[in-house]
């Protein structure tokens, strides 16, 4: 790990403003950054330590939505009432991620801008794209095992590691930016880039901002969600596939659906081929089925990865048919 | 017996809960220098530019010492068994002596600093250009070249028993398959960890070691000084599971790095460091072909393997081991066949050879089984031979079919229906599996002293090895009940080679070598105390017989006629008496030497010895994703006379763990491309994690090996053999898949 | 360099620090206290857990000045009855990832009596949760132990919950 000089950041306006020093990097919980600093792989002059600013509070809007500040440490916020009764697939999703230890530590914010766990982006000896735009990826044709099914190109096949990004992008959320230049909002869903020609280009976040919070709307059909993940180990492993869903049925009929997956594309997958799919159609396993077959009809696999399409048809169903059991017994 | 077969607290138990145990990165020296490793990333070639400026200028970094500027050190030993500290040689390749590499993340600089921080980033900051040269890297393409293993003193490639080959192709019914597991790194949970500091020509080296006589004469011959001059101190080893019975590149670049500096310096490497600098277990590919009579009876078992030797090092890995003890086969061929890698030396770990192969061959075994429908613990009875099938020798012990009748009962065995998808929990497949166990049992030199105060302890010395077994504590139970003292009286030194020669921990056999030197040194110290009473005036035991005398309570007594140790010593004036078993003088070292090696060959003449088990598990298989959770697990073993059956059964449970990891999850991946290993860190190298693991249960027989020490067998590695085999027989039960090829992920039964 | 001000088991420690120090380095090569073990350096293990103002984390991937103020103990500031209960089932066998384990589990036992959930928790939004063997497992799932001692651990601390 290089040198660097360290600014801890008391108030916002500071911290935006010290982040349009060249070679500065925020730094939240570290569990990301500092582990890839120590590796080389990033290199900040600058380091603010942004974990005093004031935005640790979990807050219920007027309008029915939660806030949730930046800073919010993952295991506080899976922890929170709200969260777990409103939103269960959300705690879920992220009590399924690292190890208690590193939930205590990870920030929210930091968690959506988590770097992939490419086995190639991590070895500075192996060609990554992502690392140095035009140096080729060593991860085509090499171990791709838990590479991406969607969205991937010639240059990277990298998945977001993130499981709580695939509940936020489930439940529709909303990431709060501020910089020198003001604050502004984007939808989760499509934050993520796609890598196309340049995977280095990751979220929309522009160099000088700040994540502030995360906006969840008021979702009543969230309040009946899951999240379900499937790893190589029963705990602390990142996902080969996961599913964060919602689901209401009435009479028997799906009336709304809310389906993501993590673990197949550089961003947490909204799966709205699926969702569309699902409305109006009978909360049958055929259905559910053939709703998880209409999302993966554009999955392409790597040379390892075939099984992840399958993988993820079942998942789907699984999740959801647990859904659909649970909504009739409750 | 008081202490033997007890569940005794580990005496180290609250050095190890408090935070005071020391391992070896943690001993303080004044004035102390980190060392960090720069790591090749070209499988073989030259380095043709190394430019360390940029790194050199880093604040804080005292040197960058290259092959352009090391000094030089000798080359590693040749192997002689006159001297067996010659097998400690992790590779051959001369560090930093040489422009040559020879697998990718060979040490090929060191660098110095007063901070550990800076000498990582001027790791960095080297910079290195090679000619890159053609390398073999792809195991699995390399299957058309291998070639036997050939016969030594130690171990055989090959044996064979009348005409497998006709045999197979006459029986009614057969089975010839083919298995694969990849390579394994220990992993332990310690890095290797070297503190060095040389005062003029001396050397004092803290290092987590399984073997610190071997590392004393390696470093010796490397650093061209007497053994003597080097002293190696590991009382507390964090793990190590065959990873650090070798001496790998990092003791040795610590010792130099100390050397050019001046300098303490301390290593641990990083967790890639691990990977990249320590050997790990061969990958395999395993053929296993059996044909048998429809009531089972085997006419026909072949087992042959191939694995990998580095070109640097390593060694053949007994795949076949198991093979030639477990069946009775009429006709019967073993064969172990070996390719060379420009990778990294292969090393040992936890029953190597057997861990692996007893998943192909009781894999093959349970597939006989269902195509006999036959209950597969039904075959292996039907199969199981009174003297060691490939050669008629004896077995010193063999209790197998014991274990599987305990085991059967405890485990609910008849409850199973042996149809393959027939057991279901809601959406979980339930799968029930057995295995055998099996690990030979071996025993090495070891030099013991035991010495008597006048306040009545006991000191036991004896440079030996503790990675967490619980060795001293079962050491000191063995002296206690010998000497008839209380527990509390006996300290037990050891991992330091100012002490007596211990043996190594490996083979699963440091427990009985010690004890075998233990209790004769107790008896040479009984006899020693009683001499000195019986010519004492006023002692009770004047005029008695050594015979008659027995120790307890403290002391030696005849009936009740008789006195406390301390009274004993006092009344002769004594400080202390001593006896000692072999002896660390040149002549003492040869003659050990060669008692080892003719009792080794003695033995293995007279009888096969062994420890053997029986693995039990229950998996549940996700019916919809694949996912397998091991959900219950008996092991019943016949490991001999149990010392400790607190620690025993930690063993056996941790071999098991191991086992488990090895079936599911565990996988080094090389690349292919640039032998490179690409998963060198615990978040993706996936061991066992506590979710990971259910309840395990042990029992063992507890019956005397009466070949052995106290009748004990080794128990350090048999519990990791068969594991794999159990759970790849359980998930077929489960779901009617056979997964013959090493980890058996989910993506396996989608 | 930077002043670092911590209270670390109860006194007051001052150190001057490059930022780049991890909290782990600082305590094991700064203060000596060597009682916290590093496995990984990349949060990967939990040998190196340590508690900071009572909750668990990963010392490694903390640099120390971002933990200025605050109170840190580690194993050798513990007292607990929970470590006699580790030697008694043998939860440990070459005992280097011992002191994560027992710091994480006083952490997770913090953790559970607060109502936090897991991720094997049946029921959510339940107020309480029974710390059943799958409960502490999954909890725990943070601290990897290679000798396998995992049944001991869960036993020690199952007893030390009652």
């Amino acid at each position: 790990m290089k040198d660097f000089a360290y600014v801890s950041a008391q108030d916002v306006a500071t911290a935006v403003r010290a982040i349009a020093e060249p070679g500065a990097k925020f730094l939240g919980g570290g569990t990301n950054l500092v582990d890839l600093m120590r590796q080389n792989i990033e290199r900040p002059d600058t380091v603010i330590d942004i974990t005093r600013l004031p935005l640790d509070r979990v807050e219920e809007l007027p309008d029915g939505g939660v806030r949730i500040g930046a800073l919010v440490r993952n295991s506080h916020l899976a922890a929170h009432r709200v969260i777990r009764t409103r939103y269960p697939m959300l705690a879920q999703a992220i009590l399924t991620g690292a190890s208690g230890q590193l939930r205590n530590m990870a920030t929210v914010g930091g968690n959506v801008l988590q770097r992939t766990r490419c086995p190639y982006f991590a070895d500075l000896a192996a060609r990554c794209n992502k690392r140095e735009p035009g140096a080729g990826c060593d991860a085509i044709g090499g171990f791709n095992r838990n590479a991406a099914i969607f969205g991937a190109s010639d240059s990277c096949v990298a998945t977001h590691p993130s499981d709580m990004c695939v509940a936020l992008a489930a439940l529709d959320a909303t990431i709060e930016l501020e910089s020198v230049r003001g604050v502004r909002r984007l939808p989760l869903v499509g934050f993520h880039m796609l890598p196309g020609d340049s995977p280095q280009h990751e979220t929309a976040i522009a160099a000088d901002e700040l994540i502030t919070a995360i906006e969840l709307p008021e979702l009543p059909v969230a309040a009946r969600s899951r999240y379900r993940k499937v790893r190589d180990r029963a705990s602390y492993a990142f996902a080969l596939v996961s599913v964060a869903a919602a689901l209401e049925v009435r009479d028997g009929v799906i009336t709304e659906a809310r389906l993501a997956l993590g673990g197949v594309a550089a961003r947490p997958w909204r799966a709205h081929a699926a969702e569309r799919a699902l409305m109006g159609g009978p909360a049958t396993e055929e259905r559910f089925r053939l709703a998880a077959d209409a999302e993966l009809e554009g999955a392409v696999a790597q040379s390892q990865n075939a099984f992840k399409i399958e993988l993820a048809g079942r998942a789907i169903t699984a999740t959801l048919r647990q859904l659909q059991v649970e909504g009739s017994a409750a | 017996m008081t202490y033997v077969g007890q569940p005794v607290d580990r005496l180290d138990g609250t050095a190890k809960v408090t935070g005071e145990a020391r391992y070896s990165a943690e001993y303080p020296y004044p004035n102390m220098a980190y060392a960090a490793l720069v790591h090749s990333t070209i499988a073989r070639g030259r380095i043709t530019r190394i430019d360390s400026a940029t790194a050199r200028k880093t604040p804080g970094v005292l040197a960058v010492i290259t092959h352009e500027n090391a000094p030089p050190m000798k080359p590693a030993p040749k192997m002689t068994p006159m001297d067996l500290s010659t097998l400690a040689t992790g590779t051959t390749v001369n560090y930093l002596n040489t422009d040559e590499v020879h697998w990718n993340g060979q040490p090929i600089a060191v660098v110095v600093a007063e901070t550990l921080e800076a000498a990582r980033e001027a790791a960095h900051l080297v910079e290195v250009e090679y000619a890159e040269f053609p390398a073999v890297l792809d195991f699995a393409a390399e299957e058309g070249n291998a070639t036997p293993q050939k016969n030594s003193l130690i171990s055989e490639g090959g044996a064979k028993k009348g005409d497998p080959d006709a045999a197979l192709a006459a029986a009614p019914f057969s089975l010839d398959l083919r298995y694969t597991t990849p390579g394994h790194n220990h992993n332990a949970i310690e890095p290797h960890s070297t503190t060095a500091f040389w005062d003029k020509d001396r050397l004092i080296l803290h290092e987590g070691s399984q073997n610190i006589a071997w590392t004393q004469g390696h470093l010796a011959v490397r650093f061209d000084v007497p053994k003597e001059n080097i002293r190696v101190i590991s009382p507390f080893v964090g793990g190590a599971f065959g990873g650090k019975t070798m001496v790998w590149p990092g003791t040795v670049l610590t010792v130099l790095a100390a050397k050019v500096t001046g300098r303490p310096v301390r290593l641990m490497l990083t967790r890639e460091g691990v990977n990249r600098t320590v050997g790990g277990r061969t990958p395999s590919i395993q053929r296993v072909a059996i044909g048998a009579e429809a009531g089972g009876s085997m006419t026909a078992l072949i087992h042959t393997s191939i694995t990998q030797n580095g070109k640097v090092g390593g060694g053949p890995e007994q795949v076949t081991s198991q093979t030639r003890h477990l069946y009775d086969a009429a006709n019967l061929q073993v064969q172990q066949n070996l390719v060379e890698l420009d990778t990294i030396a292969n090393t040992v770990m936890r029953a190597p050879g057997e861990s692996i192969g007893s998943f192909a061959l009781e894999a093959t075994v349970d597939e006989l089984a269902y195509k006999l429908g036959m209950d597969p613990i039904e075959l292996r009875a039907r199969n199981e031979p009174a003297r060691n099938p490939i050669d008629g020798k004896a077995f010193a012990h063999r209790m197998l079919l014991e274990c599987y009748e305990v085991g059967a009962k405890e485990f609910g065995w008849g409850e199973r229906s042996p149809e393959p998808g027939s057991m279901r929990d809601g959406k979980w497949l339930i799968g029930m599996g057995v295995a055998s166990a099996y690990h030979p049992a071996w025993q090495f030199q070891a030099n013991v002293t035991v010495r008597l105060s006048a306040d009545g302890t006991v000191l036991v010395r004896c440079g030996f090895h503790e990675m967490g077994m619980g060795a001293a504590t079962a050491q000191a139970q063995i002296a206690a009940d010998a000497l008839g003292v209380p527990l509390g009286a006996i300290t037990v030194e050891y991992g330091d080679t100012a002490l007596p020669t211990g043996p190594g921990a490996g083979g699963s056999g440091q427990t009985a070598s010690i004890a075998a030197s233990l209790i004769t040194a107790c008896e040479k110290l009984r006899r020693s105390v009683f001499s000195v009473a019986r010519k004492t005036p006023g002692s009770p035991l004047r005029g008695r017989r050594f015979a008659d005398v027995r120790a307890k309570d403290g002391g030696l007594y005849d009936g009740s006629r008789g006195e406390s140790y301390q009274e004993i010593l006092r009344r002769a004036d004594r400080a202390s008496i001593e006896a000692q078993v072999g002896s660390d003088t040149r002549l003492g070292e040869i003659t050990g030497q060669v008692r080892f090696m003719s009792k080794f060959l003695m033995d293995r003449r007279r009888w096969v010895k062994a420890a053997c088990g029986a693995q039990f598990c229950e998996v549940r298989v996700d019916s919809d994703t694949g996912e397998i959770r091991i959900s219950r697990w008996l092991g019943v073993f016949d490991v001999g006379k149990v010392i400790n059956a607190k620690t025993a059964a930690s063993q056996l449970r941790g071999g098991i763990v191991m086992g488990i990891g090895m079936a599911l999850a565990e996988e080094t991946l090389v690349d292919p491309r640039n032998g490179r290993i690409m998963n060198a860190g615990l978040a993706e190298y996936h061991v066992p994690v506590h979710a990971d693991i259910p309840s395990i249960d042990i029992r063992y027989l507890d019956d005397p090996d009466p070949t052995m020490p106290l009748g004990l067998l080794g128990i350090g590695e048999v519990g990791i053999v068969g594991v794999a085999g159990a759970i790849a027989n359980a998930v077929y039960h489960a779901t009617g898949k056979r997964v013959r090829d090493l980890p058996i992920t989910l993506d396996k039964l989608l | 360099m930077v002043d670092v001000r911590m209270r670390v088991n109860g006194s007051i420690e001052k150190l001057d620090l490059e930022p780049r120090v991890s909290l782990l380095d600082a305590l094991r090569e700064h203060l000596g206290l060597t009682g916290t073990k590093k496995g990984c350096d990349q949060g990967a293990c939990g040998a190196c857990t340590v508690l900071v103002d009572g909750e668990r984390i990963s010392s490694c991937l903390a640099l120390a000045v971002q933990y200025a103020d605050r109170d840190i103990t580690t194993i050798e500031g513990v007292e607990d009855p929970i470590q006699q209960s580790f030697v008694r089932h043998d939860g440990f066998q070459c005992g280097y990832c011992t002191s994560g384990q027992i710091c994480s589990a006083i952490g997770m036992l913090a953790e559970h009596a607060a109502g936090a959930p897991s991720a094997v928790t049946g029921h959510l939004a339940a107020e309480q949760i029974d710390l059943t063997p799958e409960e502490i497992r999954e909890r725990m799932s943070g601290n990897l132990c290679r000798c396998g001692a995992y049944n001991g651990i869960v036993a020690a601390i199952q007893e030390s919950s009652r």
